[in-house]
Protein backbone atom coordinates (compact mmCIF):
# COMPACT_ATOMS: atom_id res chain seq x y z
CA UNK A 1 0.00 0.00 0.00
CA UNK A 2 0.73 3.84 -0.83
CA UNK A 3 -0.64 6.89 -0.07
CA UNK A 4 -1.85 9.67 -2.96
CA UNK A 5 -3.30 13.58 -1.96
CA UNK A 6 -6.34 14.77 -2.49
CA UNK A 7 -6.31 18.48 -1.77
CA UNK A 8 -9.90 17.85 -2.96
CA UNK A 9 -13.56 15.85 -3.84
CA UNK A 10 -16.26 15.62 -5.79
CA UNK A 11 -20.10 14.36 -4.85
CA UNK A 12 -20.92 12.60 -8.02
CA UNK A 13 -24.96 12.03 -9.00
CA UNK A 14 -24.66 9.02 -10.80
CA UNK A 15 -28.23 8.68 -11.18
CA UNK A 16 -28.67 11.60 -12.57
CA UNK A 17 -25.18 10.30 -15.25
CA UNK A 18 -26.10 9.93 -19.34
CA UNK A 19 -23.05 7.95 -19.17
CA UNK A 20 -21.40 10.62 -22.32
CA UNK A 21 -17.66 10.25 -20.58
CA UNK A 22 -16.78 14.34 -21.01
CA UNK A 23 -15.60 14.18 -17.89
CA UNK A 24 -12.65 11.29 -18.12
CA UNK A 25 -10.92 12.72 -20.59
CA UNK A 26 -11.49 16.76 -19.06
CA UNK A 27 -10.08 15.90 -15.62
CA UNK A 28 -6.44 17.48 -15.61
CA UNK A 29 -5.18 14.42 -12.63
CA UNK A 30 -7.06 11.70 -14.52
CA UNK A 31 -8.68 10.74 -11.14
CA UNK A 32 -12.05 9.67 -13.02
CA UNK A 33 -12.70 6.55 -14.48
CA UNK A 34 -16.16 5.10 -15.90
CA UNK A 35 -17.66 2.76 -13.31
CA UNK A 36 -18.02 -1.44 -14.34
CA UNK A 37 -21.55 -1.42 -12.79
CA UNK A 38 -24.80 0.95 -13.78
CA UNK A 39 -27.25 3.09 -12.71
CA UNK A 40 -30.73 2.66 -12.62
CA UNK A 41 -30.96 3.91 -16.39
CA UNK A 42 -28.18 1.40 -17.20
CA UNK A 43 -25.34 3.37 -17.84
CA UNK A 44 -21.87 3.72 -16.44
CA UNK A 45 -21.16 6.84 -14.33
CA UNK A 46 -17.72 8.26 -13.27
CA UNK A 47 -15.94 7.00 -9.94
CA UNK A 48 -13.20 9.12 -8.30
CA UNK A 49 -10.10 7.44 -7.29
CA UNK A 50 -7.22 9.53 -5.27
CA UNK A 51 -5.67 12.73 -6.33
CA UNK A 52 -8.03 15.14 -7.03
CA UNK A 53 -7.38 18.68 -6.84
CA UNK A 54 -10.71 19.69 -6.49
CA UNK A 55 -10.11 22.08 -9.22
CA UNK A 56 -13.95 21.86 -10.92
CA UNK A 57 -13.13 21.04 -14.69
CA UNK A 58 -15.50 17.98 -14.26
CA UNK A 59 -18.09 20.43 -13.20
CA UNK A 60 -17.67 22.91 -16.47
CA UNK A 61 -17.68 20.22 -19.12
CA UNK A 62 -20.81 17.65 -17.40
CA UNK A 63 -23.71 18.49 -19.56
CA UNK A 64 -25.70 16.58 -16.94
CA UNK A 65 -24.98 19.00 -13.83
CA UNK A 66 -23.79 15.34 -12.10
CA UNK A 67 -20.80 17.04 -10.15
CA UNK A 68 -20.38 18.83 -6.90
CA UNK A 69 -17.04 19.93 -6.40
CA UNK A 70 -15.06 20.40 -2.23
CA UNK A 71 -11.73 21.52 -1.77
CA UNK A 72 -10.13 20.18 1.50
CA UNK A 73 -8.73 23.02 3.98
CA UNK A 74 -5.83 20.29 4.45
CA UNK A 75 -4.88 17.00 1.56
CA UNK A 76 -6.34 14.01 2.35
CA UNK A 77 -3.76 10.93 1.92
CA UNK A 78 -5.91 7.79 0.68
CA UNK A 79 -4.42 4.38 0.90
CA UNK A 80 -3.89 3.33 -2.73
CA UNK A 81 -3.21 -0.55 -3.75
CA UNK A 82 -0.19 -0.97 -6.08
CA UNK B 1 -2.28 6.80 -11.57
CA UNK B 2 -1.23 3.35 -9.68
CA UNK B 3 -4.94 3.47 -8.08
CA UNK B 4 -7.22 0.41 -9.52
CA UNK B 5 -10.89 0.14 -9.29
CA UNK B 6 -10.68 -0.87 -5.83
CA UNK B 7 -9.49 2.18 -4.75
CA UNK B 8 -12.54 3.92 -5.67
CA UNK B 9 -13.71 6.32 -3.18
CA UNK B 10 -17.17 7.17 -2.26
CA UNK B 11 -18.42 10.42 -4.02
CA UNK B 12 -22.18 9.50 -2.74
CA UNK B 13 -22.47 12.69 -0.07
CA UNK B 14 -20.94 15.60 0.97
CA UNK B 15 -16.70 14.74 2.48
CA UNK B 16 -17.02 14.54 6.35
CA UNK B 17 -13.46 16.30 6.68
CA UNK B 18 -13.39 19.72 6.60
CA UNK B 19 -13.93 21.36 3.07
CA UNK B 20 -15.30 24.14 1.40
CA UNK B 21 -17.71 23.85 -1.26
CA UNK B 22 -16.43 25.84 -4.48
CA UNK B 23 -19.38 24.21 -7.43
CA UNK B 24 -22.73 22.95 -6.50
CA UNK B 25 -24.28 20.42 -8.84
CA UNK B 26 -25.77 23.53 -10.82
CA UNK B 27 -25.45 27.26 -11.28
CA UNK B 28 -27.18 29.20 -8.74
CA UNK B 29 -29.97 30.78 -11.09
CA UNK B 30 -30.67 27.20 -12.48
CA UNK B 31 -33.15 25.41 -10.48
CA UNK B 32 -32.60 22.04 -11.29
CA UNK B 33 -29.89 19.48 -13.25
CA UNK B 34 -32.68 17.31 -14.10
CA UNK B 35 -33.19 17.52 -18.10
CA UNK B 36 -33.97 15.50 -21.57
CA UNK B 37 -30.95 16.59 -23.60
CA UNK B 38 -29.10 13.57 -24.96
CA UNK B 39 -25.88 12.59 -23.80
CA UNK B 40 -22.54 14.60 -24.43
CA UNK B 41 -24.96 17.89 -25.69
CA UNK B 42 -22.74 21.12 -25.42
CA UNK B 43 -25.74 23.46 -25.11
CA UNK B 44 -26.08 22.38 -21.00
CA UNK B 45 -22.48 23.13 -20.90
CA UNK B 46 -23.06 26.66 -22.48
CA UNK B 47 -26.15 27.34 -19.98
CA UNK B 48 -23.35 26.65 -17.36
CA UNK B 49 -20.90 29.19 -18.48
CA UNK B 50 -24.28 31.94 -19.48
CA UNK B 51 -26.10 31.53 -15.84
CA UNK B 52 -22.66 31.61 -13.77
CA UNK B 53 -20.96 34.63 -15.99
CA UNK B 54 -24.84 36.61 -15.38
CA UNK B 55 -24.82 35.51 -11.68
CA UNK B 56 -20.42 36.65 -11.20
CA UNK B 57 -21.56 40.27 -12.81
CA UNK B 58 -24.60 40.49 -10.48
CA UNK B 59 -27.20 40.95 -13.32
CA UNK B 60 -29.43 38.27 -12.05
CA UNK B 61 -32.28 40.62 -11.27
CA UNK B 62 -31.17 42.90 -14.08
CA UNK B 63 -31.57 40.44 -16.92
CA UNK B 64 -34.04 39.38 -19.55
CA UNK B 65 -33.47 36.38 -21.21
CA UNK B 66 -35.54 36.09 -25.28
CA UNK B 67 -35.42 32.49 -25.99
CA UNK B 68 -35.72 31.02 -29.69
CA UNK B 69 -36.63 27.59 -30.68
CA UNK B 70 -34.22 24.50 -30.21
CA UNK B 71 -33.47 21.54 -27.83
CA UNK B 72 -31.91 24.64 -25.63
CA UNK B 73 -35.70 25.49 -25.14
CA UNK B 74 -36.27 22.59 -22.60
CA UNK B 75 -34.18 24.30 -20.62
CA UNK B 76 -36.02 27.23 -20.15
CA UNK B 77 -38.00 25.58 -17.13
CA UNK B 78 -34.69 25.41 -15.74
CA UNK B 79 -33.73 28.65 -15.66
CA UNK B 80 -34.08 31.37 -12.85
CA UNK B 81 -33.72 34.11 -15.17
CA UNK B 82 -36.92 36.19 -16.43
CA UNK B 83 -37.11 34.87 -20.11
CA UNK B 84 -39.39 35.79 -22.68
CA UNK B 85 -40.37 33.03 -25.40
CA UNK B 86 -39.91 34.25 -29.07
CA UNK B 87 -41.33 32.80 -32.24
CA UNK B 88 -39.01 31.10 -34.46
CA UNK B 89 -35.91 33.39 -35.08
CA UNK B 90 -37.14 36.43 -33.98
CA UNK B 91 -35.84 36.42 -30.87
CA UNK B 92 -33.57 39.58 -31.65
CA UNK B 93 -36.52 41.86 -32.89
CA UNK B 94 -38.11 40.93 -29.48
CA UNK B 95 -35.26 41.67 -27.28
CA UNK B 96 -34.96 45.03 -29.50
CA UNK B 97 -38.42 45.86 -27.89
CA UNK B 98 -37.65 44.95 -24.71
CA UNK B 99 -34.32 47.02 -24.26
CA UNK B 100 -35.96 50.18 -26.15
CA UNK B 101 -38.76 49.86 -23.42
CA UNK B 102 -36.75 49.25 -20.38
CA UNK B 103 -33.15 50.46 -20.96
CA UNK B 104 -32.01 49.62 -17.24
CA UNK B 105 -31.99 45.60 -17.78
CA UNK B 106 -29.33 43.31 -19.53
CA UNK B 107 -31.05 42.06 -22.51
CA UNK B 108 -29.75 38.71 -24.02
CA UNK B 109 -31.19 36.26 -26.26
CA UNK B 110 -30.45 32.73 -26.73
CA UNK B 111 -30.38 30.80 -30.00
CA UNK B 112 -29.26 28.14 -31.94
CA UNK B 113 -28.30 28.23 -35.70
CA UNK B 114 -31.40 26.61 -37.02
CA UNK B 115 -33.28 29.57 -34.96
CA UNK B 116 -30.76 32.43 -35.95
CA UNK B 117 -29.26 31.46 -39.12
CA UNK B 118 -31.83 29.69 -41.15
CA UNK B 119 -35.35 30.83 -39.17
CA UNK B 120 -34.13 34.49 -38.13
CA UNK B 121 -31.10 35.33 -40.07
CA UNK B 122 -33.01 38.71 -40.92
CA UNK B 123 -33.52 39.21 -37.45
CA UNK B 124 -30.27 39.37 -36.22
CA UNK B 125 -28.92 41.17 -39.40
CA UNK B 126 -30.96 44.14 -38.72
CA UNK B 127 -30.58 43.95 -34.98
CA UNK B 128 -26.76 44.31 -35.09
CA UNK B 129 -26.63 46.84 -38.31
CA UNK B 130 -29.23 49.18 -36.21
CA UNK B 131 -26.75 49.07 -32.80
CA UNK B 132 -29.43 47.39 -30.69
CA UNK B 133 -28.22 48.05 -27.38
CA UNK B 134 -28.84 43.98 -26.77
CA UNK B 135 -26.33 40.80 -26.43
CA UNK B 136 -27.18 37.90 -29.17
CA UNK B 137 -26.16 34.45 -27.79
CA UNK B 138 -25.94 31.72 -30.37
CA UNK B 139 -25.42 28.12 -29.44
CA UNK B 140 -24.33 26.59 -32.87
CA UNK B 141 -23.94 23.22 -33.52
CA UNK B 142 -24.48 22.73 -37.12
CA UNK B 143 -27.43 21.01 -37.18
CA UNK B 144 -31.60 21.35 -36.72
CA UNK B 145 -31.35 18.86 -33.03
CA UNK B 146 -34.71 19.20 -32.23
CA UNK B 147 -36.66 18.19 -35.04
CA UNK B 148 -34.07 15.29 -36.14
CA UNK B 149 -30.72 16.95 -36.86
CA UNK B 150 -30.93 17.99 -40.19
CA UNK B 151 -28.28 20.52 -41.84
CA UNK B 152 -28.76 24.29 -41.26
CA UNK B 153 -27.05 27.34 -42.91
CA UNK B 154 -24.68 26.30 -40.70
CA UNK B 155 -23.19 23.14 -40.89
CA UNK B 156 -19.71 22.96 -42.85
CA UNK B 157 -19.08 21.36 -45.92
CA UNK B 158 -18.23 17.11 -45.57
CA UNK B 159 -20.44 17.22 -42.67
CA UNK B 160 -22.93 14.09 -41.83
CA UNK B 161 -26.18 14.98 -41.33
CA UNK B 162 -29.67 13.31 -41.37
CA UNK B 163 -30.67 15.39 -44.91
CA UNK B 164 -26.66 15.22 -46.06
CA UNK B 165 -25.95 11.52 -45.44
CA UNK B 166 -22.29 11.68 -47.55
CA UNK B 167 -21.65 14.72 -46.34
CA UNK B 168 -22.85 18.55 -47.36
CA UNK B 169 -21.68 18.87 -50.85
CA UNK B 170 -21.41 22.59 -51.91
CA UNK B 171 -23.17 21.69 -55.66
CA UNK B 172 -26.01 20.36 -53.94
CA UNK B 173 -26.49 22.06 -50.04
CA UNK B 174 -24.46 25.54 -50.71
CA UNK B 175 -21.76 26.91 -48.49
CA UNK B 176 -22.20 27.45 -45.04
CA UNK B 177 -22.81 30.83 -43.52
CA UNK B 178 -20.24 32.04 -41.05
CA UNK B 179 -22.43 34.10 -39.26
CA UNK B 180 -20.21 35.87 -36.38
CA UNK B 181 -17.97 37.42 -39.03
CA UNK B 182 -21.15 39.04 -41.19
CA UNK B 183 -22.36 40.56 -37.93
CA UNK B 184 -18.92 41.56 -37.08
CA UNK B 185 -18.73 43.68 -40.14
CA UNK B 186 -21.68 45.40 -39.18
CA UNK B 187 -21.19 49.07 -38.15
CA UNK B 188 -23.94 48.67 -35.82
CA UNK B 189 -21.56 45.73 -33.53
CA UNK B 190 -19.38 46.78 -30.75
CA UNK B 191 -18.28 42.73 -29.66
CA UNK B 192 -18.48 39.68 -31.24
CA UNK B 193 -16.83 36.63 -30.25
CA UNK B 194 -17.00 33.00 -31.02
CA UNK B 195 -16.07 30.04 -28.55
CA UNK B 196 -16.67 26.57 -27.91
CA UNK B 197 -17.29 24.23 -25.15
CA UNK B 198 -14.56 21.65 -26.76
CA UNK B 199 -12.83 21.46 -22.99
CA UNK B 200 -12.30 23.21 -20.01
CA UNK B 201 -9.57 25.84 -21.68
CA UNK B 202 -12.39 26.31 -24.82
CA UNK B 203 -15.02 26.99 -21.78
CA UNK B 204 -12.75 29.49 -19.87
CA UNK B 205 -12.28 31.35 -23.27
CA UNK B 206 -15.98 31.71 -24.06
CA UNK B 207 -16.51 32.59 -20.18
CA UNK B 208 -14.00 35.61 -20.86
CA UNK B 209 -16.20 36.48 -24.06
CA UNK B 210 -19.77 36.15 -22.63
CA UNK B 211 -18.52 38.66 -20.10
CA UNK B 212 -16.72 41.42 -22.32
CA UNK B 213 -20.51 40.89 -24.29
CA UNK B 214 -22.25 41.79 -21.45
CA UNK B 215 -20.10 44.48 -20.37
CA UNK B 216 -20.29 46.17 -23.13
CA UNK B 217 -23.79 46.06 -23.85
CA UNK B 218 -23.56 47.59 -19.84
CA UNK B 219 -21.90 50.27 -21.17
CA UNK B 220 -24.31 51.16 -23.73
CA UNK B 221 -21.49 50.68 -26.67
CA UNK B 222 -24.21 49.07 -29.50
CA UNK B 223 -24.63 45.11 -30.37
CA UNK B 224 -23.23 42.49 -28.82
CA UNK B 225 -22.48 38.97 -29.96
CA UNK B 226 -20.93 35.68 -28.98
CA UNK B 227 -21.80 32.65 -30.73
CA UNK B 228 -20.64 29.39 -28.74
CA UNK B 229 -19.94 25.83 -31.19
CA UNK B 230 -21.57 23.22 -28.56
CA UNK B 231 -21.53 19.33 -29.58
CA UNK B 232 -24.47 17.47 -31.09
CA UNK B 233 -22.98 14.12 -30.84
CA UNK B 234 -26.26 12.04 -31.47
CA UNK B 235 -26.80 14.74 -34.92
CA UNK B 236 -23.53 14.19 -36.12
CA UNK B 237 -23.44 10.55 -35.94
CA UNK B 238 -20.46 10.26 -33.83
CA UNK B 239 -19.97 8.82 -30.15
CA UNK B 240 -20.32 11.32 -27.27
CA UNK B 241 -16.38 11.05 -26.44
CA UNK B 242 -15.63 11.83 -29.71
CA UNK B 243 -17.88 15.08 -29.65
CA UNK B 244 -15.35 17.47 -28.62
CA UNK B 245 -12.71 16.27 -31.21
CA UNK B 246 -15.25 16.53 -33.63
CA UNK B 247 -16.15 19.65 -33.02
CA UNK B 248 -12.89 21.37 -32.31
CA UNK B 249 -11.46 19.89 -35.54
CA UNK B 250 -14.38 19.60 -37.97
CA UNK B 251 -16.81 22.53 -37.25
CA UNK B 252 -13.76 24.46 -35.94
CA UNK B 253 -11.91 24.65 -38.46
CA UNK B 254 -14.63 26.72 -40.44
CA UNK B 255 -16.09 28.39 -37.47
CA UNK B 256 -12.60 29.64 -36.20
CA UNK B 257 -12.74 30.51 -32.51
CA UNK B 258 -11.79 33.90 -31.43
CA UNK B 259 -12.59 37.48 -30.75
CA UNK B 260 -13.71 39.29 -33.88
CA UNK B 261 -14.59 42.54 -32.83
CA UNK B 262 -13.57 44.61 -30.03
CA UNK B 263 -14.53 48.32 -28.77
CA UNK B 264 -12.18 50.42 -30.85
CA UNK B 265 -11.09 47.97 -33.32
Amino acid sequence: MSGVASRGTVVIARERCKGCTLCVPACPPGVLHMSEEVNRSGLAYPELVAGCTGCGACSWVCPDFCFEVYRYEEPVTHAVSR
Amino acid sequence: MSSSRRDVLDTSAAPSRPARRTAEFTPGLQLSGDHDLCPGCGEPIALRAILETLAELGLADAAIGVVGIGCYTALTSLIDVDLIQALHGRAPSVATGAKRMRPETLLFTLQGDGDMVNEGLQEVIHAAARGEKITCLLLNNGVFGETGGHMTATTVLGQRTKNTLEGRNADDHGHPIPIAELIARLGGTGYAARGSVHDVKSIATTRRYLRRAFEHQLRGEGFSFVEILTMCPTGWFVPTAEGPRYLEEVMGSVHVTGELKKPGR
